[in-house]
Order: C-alpha cells, then sequence, then structure tokens
C-alpha cells in the first residue's frame, strides 16, 4: 500500500511539473465552453438575401419587409437579374434569393395566385434547408394575413411549449455535449499516452522488474487523470450554470457518479489502447484521428443521431460518448433519476468492463 | 542537396516503419471520410410524434391523418392522458405531443375558434423550432381545407373565391438535391489532412528531441534549413497524397461534383498546407516532450475545427467570433474547397483566401524556422 501510494505521489508530480500541459488540460474546457457558449450555434440569424422584386407593389413591398423584420434574415441588396443573383452567390454574399412575380398585387387580387420563388445557395445543404423552412413559414404567415380580412371560418390558435429548454439556446444543447466530449478525449488520451511514454522510454521495463505489480502501476497511471477529468466537468458544469445558466434539474450527486462511470469507461479505453501500440504517436494518433471526430459526430453531439442513415445509427451505439450523452442531458435539462437511465448507465458499465477484459487480454508482462 | 535527399529518405521511411501509424495516417482517415460525411446532417425528420386526443372526433382524426401523411412526422399513436404523454417524452420515447381539447369540433364549429397545444421537447433548438414550424404548416392546412369545406356548405362561395394564395416555389442551386455529403465530405478532408500533417510535423521533431536523437544529428554538418526541409517535405507529400485520395473517392464514389478549376484547387492546397506544417514545426520548438507537443496540437486543432466553418456556418456566429475566424487557416481551406468544388470558382474567386493563407504559411515558417536552434535545451 505504501509502495503504491508513493507511486501515485510520483505519477501526480509528474503532472504537476509540466505546468504547460497542465495549464491546456485545464484551460481547454474553458475555451471549448466559451466558444460554445457565445459564438457556437446553430440558430440561424441575420442571413443575407438579395430580393428580385419585378412588381414593386405595395403588397410585394409589404412582403419584402416582413421578410427583414422576422430577424431571420438581413437584406443584402435589391437586384434585377437573375445573372446578379448567380454573382451574390458565387461571392458568397448570399445565402438566398427571393423572387417576386411581375403583377403581384394585381394577380392576388384579380387572379387570386401569385408567384414567388425563392433560390437557395445550397451548397450547404443545412443552412439552406433551413432557411427556406423559415422564409416558407413567414410567406404563408403573410399570405394568412392578406386573407384576414375575408374573415376565414376557422381560426385553431396554436400554443407552443418549448419543454426543457424554454428559450431556446442552443447552449444548452451543447454544454452536455461537450462535457463527454472532453472527458472522452482527456482520459482516453491522456492514459495511452502516459502509459505509452513510459514503454517509449524504456521505463516499463524498470518497473515491471520492481516489486510494483502491473495492475498497481496502472491504477496510479490512472489516477491523476481521474482527478483532472472529473475536475474538468466540475468546471464545465460550473462556467455553464454561473455563466450561461445552464439548470442541474436532476440530482448533482448522481450526475457527478455518472460521470465518474464514463471517466472509468474512457479510461479503460485508454488503457486499452496503450495496450495495442508501444509509441505516443500511434497512440496520440488513434485517440485524436480515430476518436475526436466519431465521439463529436457520431454522439450526437452536433448531429442528431435519429436522422442519421441506419447503418450509422448502428454505429453509433458502439459510441459511449452517445449513451453517456442521454444520460447527462437528462438528468440535467430533464431532472431525470436513475430509474429512467438505468439501461444507459448498464451499458456504458458493460463498455468498461468489456474494454477492462480486452486489456487484461492483451497486456504482456513482457516487452517484446 | 544531397544531404537533404538522405535526409528526406530516412523521414520516409522512419514513418513507412510503424504499421500502425500507416493504418493511421492513410485507412483510418479516408475510413471516417466514408463513415462521417452521412452524420453530418441537421435535416429535421422523423420526429416522434403523439396525440392527446381529448376530442375523438371527425375532426380530429382528420387532423391526425395529416400528420400521418407527413414526411416529417411518425405518428406513435393516440392516447388520452396528458400525463402520459409528459413521461414518454421524459423518456424520450416522443419529441413532441399536440394535445386536441376536448369538444375540438363542436366549438370549432359553432364559434369559429379554438385552441390546440403543441409540446415539443427543445433541448435541441433546432428540432424543437422545426417541430413547430412543421405543425404550423400542417394546422394551416387543414383550416384552409375545413374552411373551404364549409363555406360551401353554407352557401359563402363568395367568399371562398376571394382568397389570396401565394404560390411558392423552391430551387436549390449548385446542390439541386441538397445532398449534404457533398458539403461536408470536402470539408471533412480539408479538416483531416490539416490535422495529421500538423501533427506529424510537430510530433517528428520532438520525438527527435525526447529521444535525444537531435543532438546527434546537431553535431553533424546538416544544416538548420536542411534538417527542417527534410522533416517537412515528406509529409508535405503525405499531406498532398491524402488529400487526393480523399478527393478522388468523393469524385468516384459519392460522385461530389468538381465544377471549378482542380489546378486552383491543387495549388491553394500546396501552399495551404504550408500552415499547418508551420505551426507543427513551431510548436515543435516550443515544447519538449511529445506529451506536450501534442496537448497543443490537440488545442489548437479542436480551437481550428470549431472555428472552421465545417460544422456551424460562420455567418451564424456573432461578429467577434467571426473576426477570430479570420486567423484560422482551416475556415479559408474549408471555404475554398467548396467553393471550388460545388460553385465552380477560379483563381479569380479565391484569390483573397490564397494570398492570405500564403502570407500565414510564410509568416509561421518564418517565425518557427527562427525559433527552431541547433543547440539543445
Amino acid at each position: 500500500m505504501k509502495r503504491m501510494l508513493a507511486f501515485i505521489k510520483k505519477e501526480f508530480i509528474h503532472i504537476w511539473r509540466d505546468k504547460r500541459s497542465l495549464l491546456i488540460l485545464i484551460g481547454m474546457p474553458l475555451v471549448q465552453i466559451t466558444l460554445f457558449g457565445y459564438a457556437i450555434t446553430n440558430e440561424i440569424k441575420d442571413a443575407n438575401i438579395a430580393v428580385m422584386d419585378k412588381s414593386k407593389d405595395v403588397t410585394s413591398e409589404r412582403l419584402v419587409n416582413k421578410i427583414i423584420s422576422s430577424g431571420y434574415f438581413k437584406l443584402d441588396s435589391y437586384i434585377d437579374t437573375k445573372q446578379e443573383l448567380e454573382q451574390k452567390f458565387k461571392e458568397g454574399k448570399i445565402k438566398l434569393g427571393v423572387i417576386i412575380d411581375n403583377k403581384f398585387d394585381d394577380n392576388l387580387e384579380t387572379e387570386g395566385i401569385s408567384k414567388v420563388q425563392i433560390i437557395a445557395d445550397a451548397s450547404d445543404p443545412n443552412t439552406a434547408n433551413t432557411l427556406i423552412n423559415y422564409l416558407t413559414a413567414i410567406v404563408k404567415d403573410f399570405n394568412n394575413e392578406l386573407n384576414r380580412t375575408n374573415e376565414p371560418v376557422f381560426t385553431i390558435d396554436m400554443r407552443t411549449r418549448m419543454r426543457y429548454n424554454l428559450e431556446m439556446k442552443s447552449v444548452y444543447f451543447f454544454v452536455p455535449g461537450l462535457i463527454s466530449v472532453i472527458l472522452m478525449l482527456i482520459s482516453a488520451m491522456m492514459t495511452s499516452i502516459s502509459i505509452t511514454r513510459e514503454k517509449e522510454n524504456g521505463n516499463m521495463e524498470l518497473l515491471l522488474v520492481s516489486p510494483v505489480k502491473s495492475i498497481q502501476i496502472i491504477i496510479a497511471k490512472v489516477l491523476p487523470y481521474t482527478f483532472l477529468a472529473m475536475a474538468n466537468a466540475v468546471t464545465v458544469l460550473l462556467v455553464g450554470y454561473y455563466v450561461f445558466q445552464v439548470p442541474v434539474y436532476g440530482n448533482l450527486l448522481f450526475l457527478l457518479s455518472e460521470c465518474f462511470l464514463y471517466v472509468l469507461t474512457a479510461l479503460s479505453l485508454g488503457i486499452l489502447i496503450s495496450t495495442k501500440t508501444n509509441s505516443q504517436q500511434a497512440a496520440f494518433m488513434i485517440s485524436l484521428v480515430g476518436l475526436m471526430l466519431p465521439t463529436i459526430m457520431l454522439s450526437g453531439f452536433i448531429f442528431p443521431i435519429e436522422n442519421m442513415p441506419i447503418v450509422l445509427q448502428w454505429i453509433s451505439n458502439i459510441i459511449p460518448a452517445k449513451w453517456f450523452l442521454i444520460i447527462i442531458r437528462d438528468v440535467m435539462l430533464k431532472g431525470s433519476g436513475f430509474s429512467s437511465l438505468w439501461h444507459e448507465t448498464l451499458i456504458l458499465f458493460g463498455f468498461t468492463l468489456f474494454f477492462i477484459f480486452l486489456s487484461v487480454k492483451n497486456y504482456k508482462e513482457r516487452l517484446q | 542537396m544531397r544531404r537533404t535527399k538522405f535526409l528526406i529518405r530516412k523521414e520516409i521511411k522512419q514513418i513507412l516503419r510503424v504499421r500502425i501509424m500507416l493504418m493511421l495516417i492513410f485507412v483510418m482517415p479516408l475510413i471516417q471520410i466514408v463513415l462521417l460525411s452521412f452524420a453530418a446532417t441537421f435535416e429535421v425528420k422523423n420526429l416522434n410524434i403523439i396525440f392527446v386526443d381529448k376530442d375523438k372526433s371527425t375532426f380530429s382524426q382528420q387532423l391526425i391523418s395529416k400528420f400521418e401523411a407527413s414526411k416529417y412526422f411518425i405518428v406513435k399513436g393516440h392516447i388520452f392522458n396528458t400525463k402520459l404523454a409528459d413521461r414518454l417524452m421524459k423518456n424520450r420515447k416522443i419529441d413532441i405531443y399536440v394535445e386536441i381539447p376536448q369538444k375540438f369540433e363542436q366549438t370549432l364549429i359553432h364559434t369559429g375558434k379554438n385552441e390546440i397545444n403543441l409540446v415539443t421537447n427543445a433541448i435541441d433548438g433546432t428540432k424543437g423550432t422545426f417541430a413547430s414550424i412543421y405543425t404550423r404548416m400542417i394546422l394551416a392546412d387543414f383550416l384552409k381545407d375545413k374552411s373551404t369545406q364549409y363555406a360551401i356548405k353554407m352557401n359563402k362561395l363568395q367568399q371562398v373565391k376571394k382568397v389570396k394564395n401565394i404560390d411558392i416555389q423552391y430551387s436549390n442551386w449548385f446542390n439541386p438535391y441538397l445532398n449534404y455529403k457533398f458539403f461536408m465530405l470536402p470539408g471533412l478532408i480539408v479538416l483531416l489532412v490539416s490535422m495529421i500533417s500538423m501533427v506529424l510535423a510537430a510530433l517528428n521533431i520532438v520525438r527527435e528531441k525526447e529521444i535525444g536523437t537531435i543532438e546527434s544529428l546537431n553535431v553533424t554538418p546538416i544544416r538548420k534549413y536542411e534538417f527542417i526541409l527534410a522533416k517537412l517535405i515528406p509529409i508535405w507529400f503525405i499531406g498532398m497524397f491524402e488529400l487526393m485520395l480523399g478527393l478522388l473517392i468523393s469524385l468516384l464514389f459519392y460522385h461530389v461534383p468538381l465544377i471549378g478549376s482542380p489546378i486552383a484547387l491543387i495549388v491553394f492546397a500546396g501552399i495551404y498546407l504550408l500552415v499547418p506544417l508551420g505551426l507543427g514545426l513551431l510548436i515543435s520548438t516550443m515544447t519538449e516532450t511529445q506529451q506536450q507537443a501534442m496537448l497543443f496540437t490537440w488545442f489548437f486543432n479542436i480551437v481550428f475545427l470549431l472555428l472552421s466553418g465545417l460544422f456551424t456556418a460562420i455567418e451564424n456566429m456573432p461578429h467577434w467570433a467571426q473576426m477570430i475566424t479570420y486567423f484560422n487557416p482551416v475556415r479559408y481551406f474549408v471555404e475554398v474547397i467548396r467553393m471550388v468544388m460545388l460553385k465552380g470558382s477560379g483563381f479569380a474567386e479565391i484569390s483573397f483566401q490564397l494570398s492570405v493563407v500564403a502570407i500565414m504559411g510564410f509568416l509561421v515558417i518564418t517565425l518557427a524556422v527562427w525559433r527552431y536552434r541547433k543547440t539543445a535545451g
């Protein structure tokens, strides 16, 4: 036990000594949450549009005004030809073009129908899709206003309640995701690197011939990063709560124990990586190239999993972050407890056992 | 020159020797490009909806069947209990529920007015907004049908004729089928290539430092620039090769169009790669151990990724954050590769990005070379 303590102390000193690395490990989550809190959003506002108003009558002007005052769109310019429109698109000046047909008002009065054409820069299909939907809703609304004088027979008032995120802040969506990405990357990456480092420097040989058991070496290696990861989780939660008002409705203790379980999953994955390679570079590349993008993209952090093709939905099941993200979002924003999350918890637990099992199987007392 | 050639050969051997690194450099990124480009869609469809139908009338049935016909919703059933709906939402079984009040049909026919409740899970704000927009559209449709029917019934045809309709037509330029892979694939390639070249450049040099072999190299007659060139040239080629491979995959298997000038793209890529290489070099001069270098590159890469406009559009960021993105090299390449491939831009349109990247590359490499000293410690 005493040996073990000394060993743990050594590992802490290792990390503490390297101030620059420590700064990054602690500062990284702060930078990320600041970026996600203030800068990164998939809410669209002030998308630039160009309007080609062929009629220039009162009604068409009212329509344009309605579009611009919606908060979603900003008028870049009025244009006269489709060539101009194409040029604007190519220069990346606008996202959407609106063409209002000739005799807009006249046609509405006499024929009862007029045309509006919406042209989107679909090279970014996600934005194009969203913008078209927004604009359609605005035009339809305008259409209804035009008919209001006609006293429609029926009206239904739709009352919408945005459950769990009243103000529709995207930071609510991102903070839990951020925690799951940060914990995974820091724990898995740092563990795998620090173990392979000993191998690469040849220290592992020395450690293995010492009376310290390999399990003790591993625990001592992993312990400081457990602390670090938990500290990161708490930091992000605190900043989220105090700076961005992201609530934690669920039980805090339960939330932290789930974080701890997830950190264990990530650490055991890190150990597994380190049994597979002897070089720090390879360990790092596995964590960076192999873990970063899949964790960000397949966990539901940014892109909703339900919309992915079915094969990717299957693959997403082997991403631990996906399960943790469900847990942490539900605990934080819905106030869920263990009774509704035992399934996901069990899966994380299973992952941890599986990784540990594989690591033990791969582990060699002797290095080549 | 001969010396550099030998050094380059040594570097290439060193990189190619480790089988797992080969996998990591070439195979894994390509697999990711192939797979992950499918994941990146914000398109909201398949919203799970349930109806709390307290009316059970013809009207409520008709309204529900309109939802069933919509491609955006999956109707999970009708229930009669709001509490149950709340619980289903909490357990993620449904995304939205619509509450149709008692005497929905009667009230509507008699007073002409009514209200329904829509409750959405808004944790994902985009999804919440879309759920509400789609529902509103379906509701408007339903009302129009009903109004017309009843107007006819009550001989108010006169009024019906006067209804004004704005006919909305859509066209999607540059990507008519809204294929989001066209958008994501090139961006992902850029990201992976930048990441890998930066990591390799940073780690290769620090590794020599950490192992101590850099001392041996320092006492040889090899010049500073020879050493740096020999380190960077192979990585530059790896980066270019990977880029080409990625492009080839996207052209052949995903049929991503390449409308603009391929030459412009290649020239841009060649110059652009100097930036991640230079940054890697710079990091290697500022760090002592591989671990430090890894953390630095990791930090840069994540910030670059988040501020590149790859996943979330730059225009949606606040002004100050948009300003920061001008210092992000990845932003320019993501922009350029999309412009050239999808919109058909050529040298003329990308000249701004090209010059910025060239200046960045020059500055970073100069700084790194200046900081690199042939002495240890």
